[in-house]
């Protein structure tokens, strides 16, 4: 094995990430213990919707230890601007004003209405219990169908409607006179993130009305500029540091009442401030995912061609639009018709306001809300064509790339009857197809079923143009600096901000492989505002498609500057020097060499240099990618169903996956094992679920049903690879790829493990109760 | 305010509680024992595992005065000067975990389970794992990481 | 997940304990905590004092005691879960020990203290009450033994009274001629049953001649299905017994399930119950 393979691009490298983790040498925000720090706990309705006709903070005033209370009316004049939304996803969006505290109305079950500051978080907790809040209850609405209706009770009463947006996107005309046409509607139910550490931040002032915030976030970059911006505060007066964050899934990826509240407070008192969110109160207090109802119509010729789709998407906003929420619906907007040529395409997407918990990015947004519906109609219309839901999906295939689709992007590689390929090698459909068979035939209680889902997604956010042309405030783009140290070791500086990916290895492994060194010699600093000014952080599975890249172009860079030292050094001309792994060899005079880290001491030492070239190699980049990342594949589910319970378990996950270049197969393999986990979650165990006055009746761990160890078989993967060919090494993004195609693999599984009983049809989560119904109602 | 004695990873310490301090709550908070990590608030997560005369417990589930005289592992007293223990060596080795949020729990949970003799086959260690919540992993990596150690035959 | 306030004071004796109960009507016993603990840090239970009846360690036996088994109330599950003699004697209380909570709750939480907290969704009671058990019990008048039909008396209450303690489970030796089940159903493993069925049948050739089999979180408490009893006594079939599982019982509605479903589950779990117990 050359150096390269150990520890190069492609390299299983352990993570050199794990070390303190292992030891409990984290460094998370509640590990952060400041002298002098108040705590802070905020104090929530319990109503869904409501006025509030006065609030009394007097008794918690004067509790042992209270620093301060504060109302929403006490901090109204904090805020120079509104809570940011970054995505007026149309020109007429409706977005209600929304503060850190509610002032008048509060418009969710958990929305802020007071804080309290207290020397302990005892005395804090105790304390808040004293805030007296009167409420005039009002009528809620949660149900984001009816909530899209006329008529339905108002979330906002001054918008006059619940609907945020309309937004279209269509090309052809949907073929209605065709052989076959299918058309279903799904609910996808509102879903509770639940990274494990809970949120959390510490703020503290400095000299001079500079303030340091620590915060469990995955954006530090955006959340120092909006958060400067909405207290009216210099960029520069603000320092965002992200510690070690114990995951987010997108739940990090936002602008937090109580992040702008510890940053306010901190500046009134003059002393650190720390809020850390308890767990029952996460699943209030940080935003939900999907919450979609949406209605798919596919038209096919009889021989199983697609022609047209159309979607009708309703997606629930939540009570408020938080960073990016009404563009969330959006990310999935172009990929309704997923890895299948469809030339007639029409998708509408209705954002409603309903009073509960604001929606925003959870893993996958947008992405896993297209998948789930296409990959279950592929199966419907399949059934309906009387055709192999295989073969029908293989008919349908891209096969030609880069490809246009309809919905007017361009796909730049993949190959899915590869990917499709290799999982029915490894699935061994004929013999589970049999035991199926086998079981019917007996009528056993326990039915097995297989459930397919040919995925594509959309990732890598995102090329700037096109972002600006959907109206996101910001670029896409990303950043990355090599400083070529002259001990020969290497310092990246990256944009992208890392809770639990990896980025740290990877990184290192791509400098390793590009500019010749040891990854152990690679330090890369990331997630401290102060370290790196500028950046775009990570979310999308966006880090490698355009972080890694950004880094590949700085290495570029230090490559020619490096090219040109050492022409100079060694008495040749560039042209005559070749490259490879770190050293130069003139062409002809193999035994004349440097490499680039003694370039990089060349550089240092400055003594001999070409004339009016710099000291030092360093090199920044900023890249902005020429297009989306385009990953792909094939998963299979089988499962396991009690028909006497109703219980469906999985008893196998098969998932090829095609993420193009691998930069290391045990992060991209641990990264696909997570994102499956959260889609098997979706499809048989999670969903936040109200009562109709907004009561959010399962918001803890105990009740809200994150699946552990002892519920999950452990998985089968394979890749495919094909490299990107708009990316500099051919990499693809890998985050949210497992999570896209799980949900529908399993119900398909369910559905098929049932379908000889008449089942047709079960909603997510595939709750045993939901599962029972599904076969009484069959058998009726 | 009520005197406990805690022997925490071969230390002893003299302490004053209140009777409502939870025990992950003295040892973050009083002893800078920042290892333990809370992840929720029903007992639920076992991010706050440690092991108490041995055996694993949910340290957000017992009170403080409660373990007066006990002998306290937490993450932080598992490795033997600079050498990882066996099974945080395993996790490294097969990359179970990624953000590590629930990783000191997970660890100590793993150590009580293999000291039972309860690892013996990897259903086993599913099912001992039922009160320890990973959002990362999927829980294979961390499955696979207890295997080894545990010598596990299936 | 900070409890409000309270007092603590550690029992040295049994007599200690109620000494101390008596003394305040809104103090609370602390056994391993592992019902009571939870409810403080969600506030939902705020007692005015705890007395920690945790270190009265001869409270933490498994005793033969002839034509029963006799279990300290201070048992841990993982005790009961491991004991011999209950392996050998009466292995539904051993097996179904296993099945509570998960491996961090059986290393502390306790028989007394599971089965004194009442929650209709813990499995021990419905065992408890289908193998016709003792409990006793030991207040200021002295030591009383209530059977396990008089004992879950509502949700979360239970005929230990306030100034009084559970101290011991008296179960009986189970025969060769009886066999045994406790089926838990609940979706992931570290949860409470959505609905149990314990049973426990004497048998006659491989045929029932009568069962006791009592259900978990079908109501209030835990509760005897007594027209199942009566069925399989009358040489039903485990199936056409089943059907009656739900008969009498008002299970609740929940995010888990609903009554009606909790009502097929039932039926499901008590035919397989009977069937395995018959095996």
């Amino acid at each position: 094995m050359s150096a390269t393979e150990t520890w190069g691009i492609g390299a299983p490298l352990k993570r050199k990430e794990d070390d303190p983790l292992l030891r409990g040498r984290g460094t998370y925000v509640d590990n952060i213990d400041l002298p002098g720090t108040v705590v802070m706990v905020v104090v929530r309705s319990p109503y869904a919707h409501a006025r509030i006709t006065s609030i009394d903070t007097s008794a918690a005033k004067a509790a042992e230890g209270v620093v301060a209370v504060y109302t929403g009316a006490d901090l109204r004049d904090d805020w120079k601007a509104a809570m940011p939304c970054a995505w007026p996803v149309t020109e007429d969006m409706k977005n209600p004003e929304h503060f850190p505290l509610a002032v008048s109305e509060v418009n969710y079950q958990g929305d802020g209405v007071a804080v309290v500051l207290a020397d302990t978080r005892a005395h804090a907790v105790d304390a808040a219990e004293l805030v007296d809040v009167d409420y005039e209850v009002l009528d809620a609405i949660v149900d984001v169908a009816a909530a899209a209706e006329d008529g339905a009770t108002l979330v906002h009463e001054e918008l006059g409607t619940n609907v945020s947006y309309v937004w279209p996107l269509e090309s052809g005309t949907f073929d209605e006179s065709a052989d076959v046409i299918v058309k279903h509607t799904y609910i996808q139910p509102p879903l509770i993130p639940n990274a494990i550490e809970p949120r959390g931040v510490v703020a503290r002032p400095e000299p001079g009305g500079d303030v340091t915030l620590w915060s469990a976030t995955q954006i530090p970059h955006i959340l120092r500029l909006l958060t400067a911006a909405t207290l009216g505060m210099s960029e520069t007066k603000l320092r965002v540091i992200a510690p070690d964050v114990g995951g987010g899934f997108g739940s990090k990826l936002d602008v937090y009442a109580e992040e702008l509240l510890a940053v306010a407070i901190a500046r009134r008192l003059g002393t650190p401030v720390k809020w850390i969110e308890e767990r029952s109160e996460n699943a209030l207090a940080t935003i939900h995912g999907r919450d979609f109802v949406t209605t798919l119509e596919l038209a096919a010729t009889k021989d199983g061609k697609i022609t047209s789709l159309r979607a009708n998407v309703i997606a629930s906003m939540g009570a408020y639009l938080q960073l990016v929420t009404p563009g969330i619906p959006l990310l999935g907007a172009w990929i309704y018709a997923g890895p299948y040529e469809i030339p007639n395409y029409s998708v509408t997407f209705t954002g409603v306001f309903t009073n509960t918990t604001p929606t925003d990015a959870y893993r996958g947004a947008g992405r896993p809300e297209a998948t789930y519906v296409l990959e279950r109609t592929m199966d419907l219309l399949a059934k309906e064509l009387g055709m192999d839901r295989v073969e029908l999906r293989r008919k349908n295939f891209i096969t030609e790339f880069p490809a246009t689709i309809a919905s007017g992007l361009t796909i730049d590689s993949g190959d899915h009857h590869a990917s499709l390929d290799r999982l029915l090698e490894h699935l061994g459909l004929e013999e589970l197809e049999a035991e199926q068979q086998a079981r019917r035939d007996r009528g056993d209680t326990k039915q097995i079923g297989i459930g397919f889902s040919t995925y594509n997604e959309m990732c890598g956010l995102a090329p700037s143009r096109i972002l600006g042309a959907i109206r996101y405030a910001a670029g896409g783009w990303e950043t990355a600096t090599i400083r070529c140290l002259p001990t020969g070791t290497f310092q990246v500086v990256t944009g992208t901000s890392p809770h639990g990916q990896g980025h740290e290895t990877a990184w290192s492994q791509i400098v390793a492989d590009q500019l010749g060194c040891d990854p152990s010699e690679v330090e890369v600093l990331h997630g401290d505002t102060s370290i790196s000014p500028y950046g775009l952080d990570t979310y999308g599975s966006r880090s490698l498609p355009v972080g890694g890249a950004a880094l590949w172009s700085a290495g570029e860079k230090i490559i020619e500057k490096a090219r040109e030292i050492v022409a100079h050094q060694l008495e040749v001309a560039a042209d005559d020097l070749e490259y490879e792994a770190g050293t130069f060899t003139v062409k002809g005079s193999p035994d004349k060499e440097m490499t680039v880290k003694g370039a990089a001491w060349a550089a240092f030492a400055a003594h001999n240099l070409p004339d009016g070239m710099e000291p030092n190699l360093e090199a920044t980049a900023t890249y902005d990618p020429p297009n989306f990342s385009w990953p792909g594949g094939a998963h299979a589910a089988v499962v396991e169903v009690d028909t006497g319970t109703g219980d469906a378990r999985l008893i196998r996950y098969v998932a090829i996956d095609d993420v193009g270049t691998v930069v290391n197969p045990l992060i991209v393999d641990g990264q696909v094992h997570g994102g499956i986990t959260q889609g098997i979650a979706t499809a048989l165990y999670e969903e936040a679920i109200y009562d109709e006055d907004g009561n959010l009746a399962n918001g803890t761990m105990a009740m809200y049903l994150v699946p552990s160890a002892a519920e999950l078989p452990s998985y089968e993967l394979d890749r495919t690879e094909t490299k990107a060919t708009d990316h500099p090494f051919g990499a693809k993004g890998v985050g949210e790829t497992g999570t896209i195609a799980a949900a529908p693999a399993v119900i398909n599984a369910v559905i098929d493990a049932l379908s000889h009983l008449g089942v047709t049809d079960i909603q997510m989560p595939a709750t045993p109760e939901r599962v029972w119904r599904a076969i009484e109602e069959a058998q009726q | 305010m009520h005197p406990v004695t805690l022997t925490v990873n071969g230390a002893r310490h003299e302490l004053e509680l209140e009777p409502r301090d939870l025990l992950v709550h003295v040892l973050r908070e009083q002893l800078s024992l920042t290892g333990t990590n809370i992840g929720c608030d029903t007992s639920s997560c076992g991010a706050c595992t440690v092991l108490l005369d041995g055996q694993s417990v949910k340290s957000c589930t017992i009170l403080g005065v409660q373990a007066d005289g006990a002998a306290i592992t937490t993450i932080e007293g598992l490795a033997t000067g600079g050498e990882l223990h066996p099974v945080q060596q395993a996790f490294h080795d097969h990359h179970a975990l990624q953000c590590g949020y629930c990783t000191p729990g997970m660890v100590m949970a793993a150590v009580s389970l293999i000291e039972n003799g309860e690892a013996g086959d990897r259903d086993s260690i599913r099912s001992g794992l039922e009160g320890n919540l990973c959002r990362c992993t999927g829980y294979h990596n961390i499955v696979e990481a207890i295997a080894e150690v545990a010598g596990a035959t299936s | 997940m900070i409890p409000a306030s309270f007092d603590y004071e550690v029992a040295e004796s049994v007599e200690h304990a109620l000494a101390l109960l008596g003394a305040d009507p809104d103090a609370k016993v602390l056994a391993g905590g592992h019902s009571l603990v939870p409810a403080l840090k969600l506030r939902v239970s705020r007692p005015s004092k705890l007395v920690d009846i945790g270190r009265l360690s001869d409270l933490a036996y498994v005793r033969d005691a002839g034509s029963q088994l006799a279990i300290g109330a201070l048992t841990r599950h993982a005790a009961v879960q491991g004991d011999p003699l209950l392996q050998e004697h009466c292995p539904i209380v051993s097996s179904t020990a296993g099945k509570v909570g998960d491996p961090q709750v059986r290393h502390r939480g306790t028989i007394g203290g599971s089965l004194a907290h009442g929650d209709p969704a813990s499995d021990l009671p419905a065992v408890i009450l289908a193998l016709d058990a003792e409990l006793v019990i030991v207040g200021a008048g002295g030591e009383r033994t209530v059977a396990a039909a008089d004992f879950f008396t509502g949700v979360f209450q239970t005929a230990v009274g306030p100034g009084e303690l559970l101290t011991e489970i008296r179960i009986p030796k189970l025969g060769d001629a009886t066999g045994w089940s406790y089926l838990k159903y609940h979706r992931r493993a570290q949860d409470w049953a959505t609905v149990g069925v314990a049973a426990i049948v004497h048998r006659d050739n491989g045929t029932a001649t009568s069962a006791s089999v009592a259900l978990t979180n079908m109501g209030g408490t835990t509760l005897r299905a007594a027209s199942v009893e009566a069925a399989v006594a009358a040489g039903s079939s485990p199936a056409e017994a089943a059907a009656h599982a739900a008969e009498g019982a008002e299970p609740a509605s929940d995010t888990a399930a609903s009554a009606e479903f909790r009502a097929h589950l039932a039926r499901v779990l008590t035919e397989r119950a009977l069937m395995e117990a018959l095996a």
